[in-house]
């Protein structure tokens, strides 16, 4: 919370991945070890890279928000409200019967209508962030209810099914007959903006926003501007996790993946993103979105572990994560502060 | 231009008008509103909700935010109904009121370690505490709905008065359970107004800094908060099961949203600082008004989380929107009146 304690955190990034990868490995590890023949093989890897990508893309989106100090609680009701209207689009407009060839261009507005509805719906959240400056907590808050309730009055409650076989054909081809498209999708998505925060003017200008917001202003950035950008592209990356959660149920709910956005801070916060802002990367993001993955699909093959259980682990281990950083912090503080010490004897 | 700003800094007068020309527009296109029965019914399904909004106000003033009193509330409510239908308890519904508020103090205090202690930003941690109460309820105690012990039955049946409408046969009773509603609000006014901790509430939510240097112990005061927010959702917890007179797990879960939305609605500021009783009364009572209103004036059920998502937005735009014109006046009197200025911006109207 205060902002002094963050020189201690500078560099802690690289060990921050070190632990990430140690933590991956155990669950890995362990997971095989105790359902050996059954979560190692390809087949239970192939079923988790279908179930990852459309939590992981909305993952990626909080974060990005949350390392400009902020947060978008509105990613679930983004995606569902884009799928909806993706899905609506093509149960109105798609002729019955039409050929693969005849149904491409309503596939492809489909898509385009559902990234336009992910970039509006962003564009409406940054705008009440950065121009009317309601604190993104509340503002997203606002959002994901105005979203799911829009969905909710444009499709009655009811789910939207019998799309177009070919879309979920398309949206689950396998790569080399091993990667699913949406797990592709989720890579390049992955590196794009993993370069785009390390590499890109914006990225920095994100970080120097969530770092200290002031001195972000005084260095000349447009702290609405990049707020705006940051929602836009959050609000882009929902509508793409929609597409995909579209495809894979093959028909788009309005209330679908609820308890995605619990499960998207934990992530976030898992992969050492700061929840003040300043702190995190996409490295870190998907390897807490593997642990989560692992730790899921493995619990789901111990058959007396009630799904509830899972909220339970994911409260657990998200206050222990938060707990844990929050002592590694204080303990480099002061061991930075017995540096100082030290020097100006 | 001044005085305008002045007389549209207080949020109290809108609501209260919003309220007071919402009731005449249902009257007026239901003829039903102020019928004796139909006032029963809003006080009713005001209860539980303006029992939350005290607390959460609290919280959000002193410049946290708390997202799991309904897990805490349901939790707790399980928990005492639980060990009471199986002990096959008979006495007075007391116990299950001390029952109920010693589990929810004991979560609240939970939450309040963490934030207070550690200094972990509150919004993530309640979330994730509220994740932990539900999945121990639905996980560890496989929670379903299930009946209530005979006393707390009997309780849920007391009635104060039984209003009737005569022109459609329909009557309501006043169920006894507003007494606590009451209670409490005079307790947290008392709290708010004439003791130190209640200064303090409001201090810290000025500024952290300041208060600390003035001599309010802040971790005791958050600690107190956390616990406060805990205590008060496990007495809910018994109300809201009570008048139900049947334990459902799920049937506070999602208040969450509404509460809050209530709360900034009723003019509390989401930066901490300012808030008032009064206002939280109000708007709990408009968002009440207006959620069991949508049908009469001809709003379809499927658009109500419409309503709640566009309530918060504007009511969060407004609030935000007077930060900004205080912020400025906040400057003015500190570059007039150094350290006193900040204070006594925060305390604001108690």
């Amino acid at each position: 919370m205060g902002k002094a304690d963050r020189r201690g955190r500078v560099g802690r990034g690289d060990k921050n991945l070190l632990r990430l990868l140690v933590l991956l490995a155990l669950v890995f590890a362990l997971m095989a070890v105790l359902r050996p023949g059954q979560f190692a093989t390809a087949a239970s890897l192939n079923s988790m890279m279908r179930q990852f990508p459309e939590y992981g893309i909305m993952a990626i989106g909080i974060s990005l928000a949350m390392i400009t100090g902020g947060i978008d609680l509105g990613v679930v009701g983004t995606a569902n409200l884009s799928a909806i209207v993706a899905a609506k689009y093509m149960l109105a407009a798609v002729p019955k019967g039409a050929s693969p060839a005849e149904l491409a261009p309503y596939l492809f507005a489909a898509v385009a209508l559902a990234v336009a509805t992910g970039l509006a719906c962003g564009t409406f959240a940054g705008t009440l962030i950065a121009r009317f400056n309601i604190p993104a907590i509340l503002a997203t808050l606002g959002t994901q209810q105005l979203y799911t309730g829009i969905a909710i009055g444009i499709t009655n409650g009811r789910p939207q099914s019998r799309l177009p076989l070919l879309y979920s054909k398309i949206g689950n081809t396998e790569l080399f007959g091993f990667f699913p498209l949406s797990f592709v999708l989720y890579a390049l998505i992955a590196v794009g903006i993993g370069l785009m925060l390390s590499r890109s003017r914006f990225g920095t200008c994100m970080y120097m926003l969530g770092t200290n917001p002031k001195a972000a202003r005084f260095a000349g950035i447009n702290n609405a501007s990049v707020i705006m950008r940051t929602y836009v592209l959050s609000g882009l990356l929902s509508s793409v996790a929609g597409l995909i959660m579209m495809a894979r149920a093959n028909s788009a709910k309005a209330d679908y993946g609820a308890p995605y956005t619990m499960q998207c801070v934990l992530i976030a916060v898992l992969g050492g993103v700061d929840p003040n802002g300043g702190f995190g990367n996409i490295a870190g993001v998907t390897m807490a979105i593997l642990i989560l993955q692992f730790l899921s699909s493995g619990l789901n093959m111990f058959n007396s572990v009630s799904n509830f259980y899972r909220d339970v682990i994911w409260g657990g281990v998200l206050i222990l994560v938060l707990v844990f950083n929050r002592i590694l912090s204080q303990r480099a503080e002061r061991r930075a502060a017995a540096r100082r010490t030290a020097q100006g004897r | 231009m001044i005085q305008l700003h002045r007389l549209a800094r207080r949020s109290e007068p809108y609501v209260l008008a919003a309220i007071v020309a919402l009731c005449l527009l249902i009257q007026a296109r239901s003829g039903q509103f102020f019928s004796g029965n139909n006032l029963v019914d809003d006080v009713r399904s005001l209860i539980v909700p303006a029992l939350f909004s005290i607390g959460c106000m609290m919280v959000l003033v002193s410049g946290g935010i708390d997202v799991s009193f309904p897990a805490i509330a349901s939790l707790a409510m399980y928990m005492t109904d639980r060990i009471l239908l199986a002990s096959h308890y008979s006495g007075s519904v007391v116990l299950a009121y001390a029952m109920a508020a010693g589990f929810g103090l004991a979560m609240g205090a939970f939450n309040g370690l963490l934030i207070a202690f550690l200094k972990l930003p509150t919004f993530v941690v309640t979330l994730g505490t509220s994740s932990l109460y539900t999945g121990i309820m639905y996980g560890a105690l496989s929670a379903s709905a299930s009946d209530v012990p005979p006393a707390i039955a009997a309780h849920g049946k007391a009635k104060l008065f039984t209003a009737t409408n005569e022109q459609l046969g329909l009557t309501s009773n006043m169920p006894v359970q507003v007494l606590i509603l009451a209670g409490l609000i005079v307790v947290v006014f008392c709290l708010l107004r004439y003791t130190m901790l209640g200064r303090g509430i409001y201090a810290i939510g000025g500024d952290e800094a300041a208060a600390e240097r003035t001599g309010f112990n802040v971790r005791a005061i958050k600690m107190f908060l956390y616990c406060f927010v805990g205590f008060t959702a496990g007495i809910t917890g018994i109300v809201r099961i009570s008048m139900m007179s049947f334990a459902d797990p799920s049937t506070m879960l999602g208040m969450e949203l509404t509460v809050i939305a209530a709360v900034v609605l009723g003019g509390t500021r989401v930066t901490g600082g300012l808030g008032t009783l009064t206002g939280t009364i109000l708007g709990v009572t408009l968002m009440i008004i207006m959620a069991n209103s949508l049908i009469l004036i001809g709003i379809p059920t499927y658009w109500s989380r419409v309503f709640t998502g566009a309530v918060i937005i504007v009511g969060t735009g407004v609030t935000a929107h007077q930060v900004g014109s205080t912020r400025r006046r906040a400057r003015a009197a500190a570059a007039l009146g150094g350290l006193g200025g900040g204070v006594g911006a925060g305390h604001g109207e108690g």
